[in-house]
């Protein structure tokens, strides 16, 4: 039986990229293949390709042992293959049959919508691949990890079996990561195909059969997970050694440059958000916070950087008191903030890169002389953080929106600590960046603390967590669930905690 | 191992490049826009039709005739010597302040729609400074007017950033709507018997001091009245232009207008810089009046000039909201104006073509997709643009 997808010499160019070079790639019937690479090395391109987005250059694709062309996703889908993108497309107001319906609607009697049929099917098909989605919730109350099954249940709906998920656990929280598992099992178990697009090595690992590793638009090896690990995957995938776990000294935790007592803070909604709690955190200590997306994390950074109103209770840094403080007067304090959405709150994307490195230092000596900014001093920080930070440009005055994600990020640390700071508030400071990136920014957080400041790390990835903090805030519902000493946590306590268990919280946290 | 490539220098090349590409459309849309106004002529004229009753030939003879004298007589009107050439620079004198207020707010994220109403309130203040202050010398008089006209646009303007400040109020809604008391606060002020009308039955302001004159540059020939306001104009620009780019206050105004959440985020205080960008704004909007009030005609009538605050809007999107860009496009409008009313004295062509060509120019700056397409120009890179105004109540 000839395989189910096939594709041969792949090559597509765009003007100064060779985005893929001859790639091949074969997936079996009931198999799936893992497609790993850092951001930009090919992986969206190949897949763009393959459901009719672009038109490669040169190359094949055969599906079942028959050559196709496809020239746009409703070719793909009409040879049975769909795409879940990693941002999903769904009308938040309609529920989820119509969500389903969209683009294909079924009519009855000429001009209604046969919203019954459609239920119908939708319902069938979530009970025979364990779906446990009802047809008629609205998709904007669902919670992402359902939602991310109605974007499946308009595949199946489709008759799609060659499924292909685009970095489909970067918006899931780690129970959901596990329910996402369990469902592309039963997909497989009952015929499907899937390929699954992911720079997260341990997923990769637990849920393929075969994994290709992509590098700068070549195939750079294919890998059997039972005959290899993640430190042989990082190398193939960055190039060289990756250092997974981050080396550090156990920490020397000395005055303490943040205590919280009693913090209450709104979220967005009017909702009390963060419900009162307090913590310490100490110089040459790295705190990190775990906790599901949602439980107050982004309200608490905001209210600690004086962007979110405290409604009670007391912020100290540095001894001061900085409760009611402009964002301005925390920063003065000694404080520097890596913001969670770092393109929104932590960089102004029109501007040049040396032009955001003085975001918060802009009016301050050397950079301005009174009124007037001065461009040889501006020019000469950038060039020095540019090098010593290692943000990879062709100049200091590229526009920061131009640069990859990693780039970006690397401009925000280089800005946030090149500064004499007593604490640093790292808030997802790795969120969607590529392994490289990601082992620089941890080694920087480390040797900022080994310097001397208190580092928060707020992330929704436990092993980051895990594997730079010297202490463990538990968040759960807006309430601190347990402080746990790095030496004595172990990943089912935390999670559990993470999940709002409190008596095991007690006996961690005693 | 990082990447060590050759640094890039912020050096004459990279902005000739920019330029290259901004200068581009514009000039492209004027090119157009001549030739669709070229075209509008000829259906327009009934010498042409007739002639191509006759023949095609004929037709398409009689046709280059019409235009030839018709763009001959425009070209003549903006540059031909030296009466038409300095009433081009007096056109766009106004044009200028009014374009830099309008790009300021811009820069700013803030769409100042009230240019026009700022202009009325800076006329008033301005004039009244201007007559009811007498026996003071010229170099005292002179910039106490003009303050008073940047003043009384501040502001009317600064009303509005300071409610968009504190309640989020959009300040599109609010410029229009202070327009409208602009323009009725003007007509009870210099209706006939009203607190600042002349004696008499002329709904005029009396004549301000000859020591509030902007000097004119040739004194002996009363009908040039090219005076010093364009010099002060190109300076204010050069002004803006450090302001904007080159100070703190400058960086702030243009990291509120690009991201006012980075802007929270390092510090900036977004209400302060809104209310600052509005008043700066207003400010160069009301100075505006000065130039027609202290340097053409020395009163303020009741009807006084109309159109200048959508005009604003159009040469801030013209000049890409960059004070040098704003320059070029004023010069443009005092040429496209002062061509037009010779075209209509000597070729007899309506005066309502130049309206039709600004109006192209604008649709085809404003949808440049347009020129690209008509040209096959290459899209710009991301990041260049300018947010020229958000949403509702973002603070």
């Amino acid at each position: 039986m000839p395989p189910v997808l096939e594709l041969k010499g792949i090559t597509k160019h765009f003007p100064g990229v060779l985005a893929n070079d001859h790639i091949d790639l074969t997936l079996n019937e009931g198999e799936v293949l893992a497609l790993l690479g850092e951001n930009g090395a090919g992986k969206s391109t190949l897949m763009n390709v393959l459901y009719g987005l672009y038109a490669p250059d040169e190359g094949e694709i055969w599906v079942r042992g028959k050559k196709v062309e496809i020239h746009s996703p409703n070719d793909a889908i009409a040879l049975g293959i769909g795409m879940v993108h990693q941002h999903f497309m769904l009308v938040p107001v309609l529920t989820v049959t119509e969500n389903v319906m969209l683009g294909m609607e079924s009519i009855k009697n000429g001009i209604f919508l046969d919203r019954e049929s459609a239920a119908k099917r939708v319902r069938e098909i979530s009970e025979r691949y364990h779906l446990e989605l009802n047809p008629d919730d609205l998709v904007g109350n669902l919670p992402v990890g359902l939602q991310q099954r109605v974007e499946i249940i308009k595949l199946l709906y489709r008759k799609a079996d060659i499924l292909i998920f685009d970095e489909p656990t970067a918006v899931l929280t780690p129970q959901e990561v596990e329910g996402f598992f369990e469902m592309v099992r039963t997909l497989i178990a009952q015929g499907k195909s899937v390929i699954f697009i992911s720079h997260k090595l341990k997923e990769v690992l637990a849920l393929s059969n075969q994994i290709a590793v992509l590098r700068r638009g070549q195939l750079v090896g294919m890998a059997d997970p039972h005959q290899t690990d993640e430190r042989h995957l990082a190398s193939l995938m960055v190039g060289r050694e990756v250092i997974l776990t981050v080396p550090k000294e156990p920490a020397q935790p000395q005055e303490v440059v943040l205590a919280v007592e009693g913090l209450k803070v709104m979220g967005d909604r009017g909702e009390m958000a963060v419900k009162g709690i307090g913590f310490d955190i100490r110089a040459g200590e790295i705190v990190g916070v775990a906790g599901v997306q949602g439980n107050g994390q982004t309200e608490l950074v905001e209210a600690l950087t004086g962007l979110r109103r405290v409604v009670d209770g007391v912020i100290t840094v540095v001894g001061a008191n900085v409760t009611h403080a402009t964002p301005r007067l925390i920063t003065e304090t000694g404080t520097a903030h890596i913001p969670e959405d770092r393109q929104r709150d932590g960089l102004v994307l029109g501007y040049p890169i040396a032009d955001n490195l003085i975001l918060n230092t802009y009016y301050l000596p050397p950079v301005a002389k009174g009124l007037a900014l001065q461009e040889p001093a501006i020019r000469e920080r950038a060039e020095r953080l540019v090098k010593e930070y290692d943000v990879r440009t062709p100049s200091i005055f590229t526009h920061v929106g131009n640069l990859s994600g990693g780039n970006q990020q690397k401009v925000i640390v280089a800005r946030e600590l090149s500064r004499d700071v007593k604490l640093v508030i790292a808030s997802q400071p790795t969120r969607g960046l590529d392994v490289g990136s990601i082992e620089y920014i941890h080694s920087q957080l480390v040797q900022k603390r080994d310097q001397g400041a208190g580092v928060l790390l707020v992330s929704a990835e436990l092993d980051e967590v895990l594997s730079l903090a010297d202490r463990v805030i538990v968040m759960f519902d807006g309430r601190i669930m347990g402080i746990v000493p790095i030496a004595t946590a172990t990943k089912e306590e935390i999670g559990l905690l993470m999940a709002g268990v409190h008596a095991l919280a007690q006996e961690a946290a005693g | 191992m990082s990447a060590q490539q050759p640094q890039a220098k912020r050096s004459w090349a990279a902005p000739l490049k920019v330029i290259g590409r901004s200068v581009a459309v514009p000039l492209l849309a004027v090119i157009t826009a001549l030739l669709i106004g070229a075209l509008l002529i000829v259906i327009t004229d009934t010498t042409v039709i007739t002639a191509f009753g006759e023949s095609v030939g004929q037709g398409f003879k009689r046709a280059w005739e019409v235009i030839s004298v018709a763009y001959g007589a425009f070209f003549f009107g903006a540059f031909g010597d030296l009466y038409h050439f300095t009433e081009t620079l007096r056109i766009a004198t106004p044009y200028i302040f009014a374009g830099l207020a309008v790009a300021v707010g811009f820069q700013g994220g803030l769409f100042n729609v009230g240019a026009e109403g700022q202009y009325f309130i800076g006329g008033l203040t301005c004039v009244y400074v201007g007559y009811s202050i007498t026996g003071l010398p010229w170099f005292i008089h002179l910039p106490l007017a003009l303050l008073a006209g940047a003043a009384g646009g501040a502001i009317w303007a600064g009303i509005v950033g300071l409610l968009k400040a504190k309640t989020g109020a959009h300040e599109v809604i609010n410029t229009i709507m202070m327009n409208y008391i602009a323009y009725r606060l003007a007509e009870f002020m210099l209706d006939v018997g009203g607190p600042m009308a002349r004696p008499g039955y002329r709904p005029v302001s009396p004549e301000i001091q000859p020591s509030a004159y902007l000097p004119q540059f040739f004194p002996s020939q009363p009908t040039i009245r090219f005076n010093v306001g364009f010099f002060i104009a190109l300076a204010a620009a050069a002004l803006i232009w450090w302001l904007l780019f080159k100070t703190t206050l400058g960086y702030e105004i243009r990291t509120v207008g690009q991201n006012p959440r980075a802007a929270r985020y390092a510090g900036i205080s977004v209400p302060r810089t809104i209310f600052i960008t509005m008043a700066l704004s207003g400010a160069l909007a009301g100075l505006a009046a000065p130039m027609d009030i202290l340097g053409v005609i020395h009163f303020m009538p009741n009807a006084f000039a109309a159109g200048y605050g959508f005009d604003a809007i159009a040469l801030a999107l013209l000049g890409n909201s960059h004070p040098a860009g704003v320059v070029v496009a004023s010069l443009l409008f005092g040429a496209l104006r002062a061509g037009a009313s010779n075209m209509q004295g000597v070729a007899k062509i309506p005066i309502d073509i130049t309206s039709i060509l600004q109006g192209l120019i604008i649709v085809f700056i404003a949808a440049p997709a347009i020129i690209r397409a008509l040209y096959r120009l290459r899209t710009p890179e991301e990041g260049e643009g300018l947010i020229t105004t958000r949403g509702w109540g973002q603070v």
